[in-house]
């Protein structure tokens, strides 16, 4: 019970310190996050700058507000996308097994077999870089892990006796589905869930890094980190602020993505 | 053999005095207070239900208690040494050439990536200075004394290519290669049929005997201490309530819950006055039905001759009809009642319900028949959905059927009262006992007032004085609600306790059918006599014998 609490609680609130700075950063920032100043540039944290400035002289508190917003649209919503296409296209071939299983997963492979952050690159070449192609192609690369993880767990509990006994109850295959298999698919699901916006917040940055996230001046954590790189030794403010702010956000989901698992199952709510 | 009058001349095997076992931060001791003695050859028989702590009990005497168990008091001596003062080295001379251990479970007990061989030669390796070739031609001898086919086969193959029965065997052989002078058996048949439990049991007479070793048999199965124990000692709650000679304790019960035990066997009960619906038509009727299933592959477009399951089969089961089918594992039986619901594809014949073909029918008839039927399963732990509650769990099947919701939630309270569970609706699975779990499956099954059920082993799962409670509220609800049935056992004493009539089945055929009294009284087919004879049924034996059975040996192989 203690340790449950303790979860829920910091989680919670790292959650919400950012959800904060994300909204507030689309009214108000304490400097404008695009202005350039080249002569108050790459200075220390001060009383004007808290977080300091950058190569442009820009406010790097300002930009890493604005940066929040960016980067967990991003990050939630491929979360979001991976995990609803996994879950359809998982269960589907889980529950209906045969020839249906058999092209999703030899589709699923395919795809699995290229390297996450190629496949991402492919598909940002195609459809062009900005948000949107981030998060289609990032939820592209990410789904085919989460169908392989539904696939398994509902291939075992197909095999249920309480799925048989709703067959015999006369539901029909759907309802079995939505009803019986679905819900019982969640817990790990949750858990991959909340590891995977850690993966897609380090894929974005990457893709920024390689010139293809988010485009500049708008900041995104990714691609402050990737254009801080070489003033990691002069001005460490400006790898540091995002890198925490990466580091405080997986810290706070995961957290939160553990009681939200705990919660999901009636069997450990008592624990 | 000792009387309980004549103190024994002999000293134990195995003397428990005061034993205690703990959990760490527990607040009630799981074993309070237990003494008993094994006598050199002995076979005594610890009883007790789930809970009880008989395993715990028996983990102690070979210090193998799980982590975070401990043991806090008393003594357990073997061979005038305190075990329990011995460390973790200390104790591997002591496992295995002094006490063996055969476990419960034959699925999980032998290692599946080695070979029987090297299984059977480790304990003879560890503990003898024999050379390999020796080893080996004793593992063959003793495989060969459990019955095993084609031992030198068996040296060189896995666990998996054998059945449970033949496992257990196996492991027993291994066990016994050491000529322990005490063995422990953990409910070694618990999981396994009738047929294979007798022999593996016999095997386990024979070997204790040949070797001059005490056995101590944990149980809960009344009729096995009835048929193999001499001596046997009654757990409750880690407490030790009774202890005496076998055939007193059955008959006898000197404690309120020993009763308890003995009376939650199966007994007879007189036969229902001829059933006047038995002139009708009846409800289900299996003509010439064939469930094969394809066979091994033999190549990449070859596939071997598929393999029979059920043999063209006929079968009639009239409205408001207890019918009992019973076989060994694999005999078809369990694939029988899911063909008939259309759960398992069935090949050619047919399956008519009232009338009405089911086995091709599309889908609108198909739910017509699913309204009308339904099923309990063997295992309450995976029946149930765990993420709902037992209410909703009830009140599942009632979807499919016109009514306000008024209406259903007040069937559904109903249908829970009926089985003794008002006031658990808000319950989540995970929160009741076994039986309990199974009385939410007989709930859901009845919810909807069906006019047939077929019942999978509905109480092989559950303890004893349980399966009683569910088996009397089982035969008293089909009373109530004179749904016909369709009750799939191995087990032949709770057979006996409800069946109007009894169908037997051998590799997917029917041997044997008739009313109850006829089959149990007078069983015609080599088959049905070997089951029967399988049977503890201490109750039957001692009643009609009416006198102390023989000394075990003989008792064992009557």
């Amino acid at each position: 019970m203690k340790k449950f609490k303790t979860h829920t609680l910091v989680g919670g609130v790292l959650v919400a310190v950012l959800l904060v700075l994300a909204v507030v950063a689309a009214v108000w920032t304490p400097y404008n996050p695009l202005g350039i100043d080249l002569r108050s540039k790459l200075q220390p944290p001060s009383m004007a700058h808290w977080l300091g400035t950058d190569e442009f002289g820009r406010d790097v508190a300002s930009r890493a507000m604005q940066g929040a917003a960016t980067s967990c649209l991003v990050a939630l919503l491929t979360v979001a996308a991976a995990t609803a296409i996994g879950l359809v296209v998982g269960v589907v071939a889980g529950f209906v097994r045969g020839w249906t299983d058999r092209v999703l997963m030899a589709f699923n492979d395919t795809l699995l077999a290229f390297p996450g952050l190629l496949l991402a690159l492919g598909v940002m070449v195609i459809v062009g870089a900005n948000k949107w192609g981030i998060v289609l192609a990032l939820s592209l690369a990410y789904a085919p892990s989460v169908v392989r993880v539904v696939r398994g767990t509902v291939l075992s509990l197909r095999e249920r006796e309480y799925v048989e006994a709703s067959r015999m109850i006369g539901n029909s295959e759907i309802y079995t589905m939505w009803r019986h298999i679905l819900p019982n698919c969640m817990a790990p699901v949750a858990v991959l869930a909340t590891s995977m916006f850690g993966w897609v917040l380090l894929s974005e940055s990457a893709l920024s890094f390689l010139g293809l996230g988010v485009p500049p001046p708008a900041p995104t954590w990714g691609n402050m980190l990737a254009s801080a790189r070489p003033y990691m030794a002069s001005a460490v403010w400006l790898c540091v602020v995002p890198g925490l702010c990466i580091a405080l956000t997986l810290l706070g989901i995961n957290l939160l993505g553990e009681s939200l698992r705990d919660r999901l199952d009636p069997r450990t709510e008592k624990a | 053999m000792n009387t309980v009058t004549n103190p024994p001349v002999l000293p134990s095997v195995l003397s428990v005095e005061h034993l205690k076992i703990e959990l760490r931060h527990g607040t009630q001791p799981l074993v309070h207070d237990l003494s008993f003695d094994v006598k050199p050859g002995e076979f005594l028989a610890v009883v007790g239900e789930s809970g009880s702590g008989k395993t715990m009990a028996a983990r102690a005497i070979l210090q193998l208690l799980p982590p975070g168990i401990s043991q806090t008091g008393g003594r357990i001596i073997f061979d005038g040494e305190d075990l329990s003062t011995r460390d973790v080295k200390a104790m591997r001379p002591i496992r295995g050439p002094g006490i063996g251990m055969v476990f419960q479970e034959p699925m999980v007990s032998l290692n599946p990536v080695h070979r029987i061989g090297e299984q059977m030669a480790e304990g003879l390796r560890m503990h003898t200075g024999l050379s390999a070739e020796e080893i080996r031609a004793r593992s063959l001898d003793m495989l060969r004394r459990v019955q095993i086919a084609d031992p030198e086969r068996c040296m060189h193959a896995y666990p998996h290519e054998f059945s449970g029965g033949m496992r257990q065997r196996i492991m027993l052989a291994s066990v016994m290669l050491l000529k322990p002078r005490l063995l422990i058996a953990d409910e070694p048949t618990t999981a396994l049929d009738t047929l294979s439990q007798r022999e593996v049991l016999d095997l386990m007479v024979g070997l204790a005997r040949d070797n001059g070793t005490a056995v101590l048999l944990i149980t809960h199965n009344l009729g096995l201490v009835g048929r193999y124990a001499q001596r046997a000692i009654v757990l409750e709650k880690g407490r030790l309530v009774e202890t005496g000679d076998v055939p007193g304790i059955l008959v006898e019960p000197k404690q309120a819950y020993t009763r308890k035990l003995v009376d939650a066997l199966p007994r007879r009960q007189p036969a229902k006055a001829a059933n006047p619906a038995q002139q009708q038509q009846p409800l289900v009727q299996v003509r010439g039905l064939c469930v094969s299933y394809p066979g091994a592959r033999a190549g990449l477009f070859k596939r071997n001759a598929p393999v029979r399951v059920i043999d063209s089969l006929d079968l009639d089961i009239h409205p408001g009809e207890m019918v009992a089918l019973v076989g060994g594992s694999g005999s078809g039986k369990t694939t029988l009642g899911r063909a008939i619901l259309r759960l398992a594809p069935s090949h050619s014949g047919q399956i008519l319900f009232r009338g009405e073909d089911v086995r091709t029918a599309d889908r609108a008839a198909l739910h017509r028949f699913r309204l009308a039927c339904q099923l309990v399963f063997q295992d309450p732990f995976s029946s149930l959905d765990p993420r709902m509650r037992v209410q909703d769990i009830v009140a599942e099947p009632l979807r499919h059927l016109p009514a306000f919701d008024a209406a259903r939630e007040r069937r559904m309270k109903e249908t829970l009262d009926e089985v003794g569970l008002d006031g658990l609706g808000a319950r989540y699975p995970h929160e009741l006992s076994g039986g309990q779990r199974q009385r939410v499956a007989i709930a859901r099954a009845l919810v909807r007032r069906p006019a047939f059920v077929v019942a999978d082993e509905p109480v092989s799962a559950l303890d004893m004085t349980i399966q009683a409670q569910v088996l009397r509220l089982f035969q008293s609800l089909q009373q109530h609600h004179g749904f016909a049935c369709l009750f799939i056992s191995h087990d032949l004493a709770a057979v006996e306790q409800i069946a109007d009539r009894v169908i037997v089945m051998e590799r997917g055929r029917i041997v044997e059918q008739g009313a109850r009294d006829a089959v149990f009284d007078d069983p015609r087919h080599a088959y049905t006599q070997a089951l029967l004879a399988a049977t503890p049924r201490p109750l039957a034996t001692l009643a009609s014998a009416g006198t102390a059975p023989s000394p075990v040996p003989e008792k064992a192989f009557a």
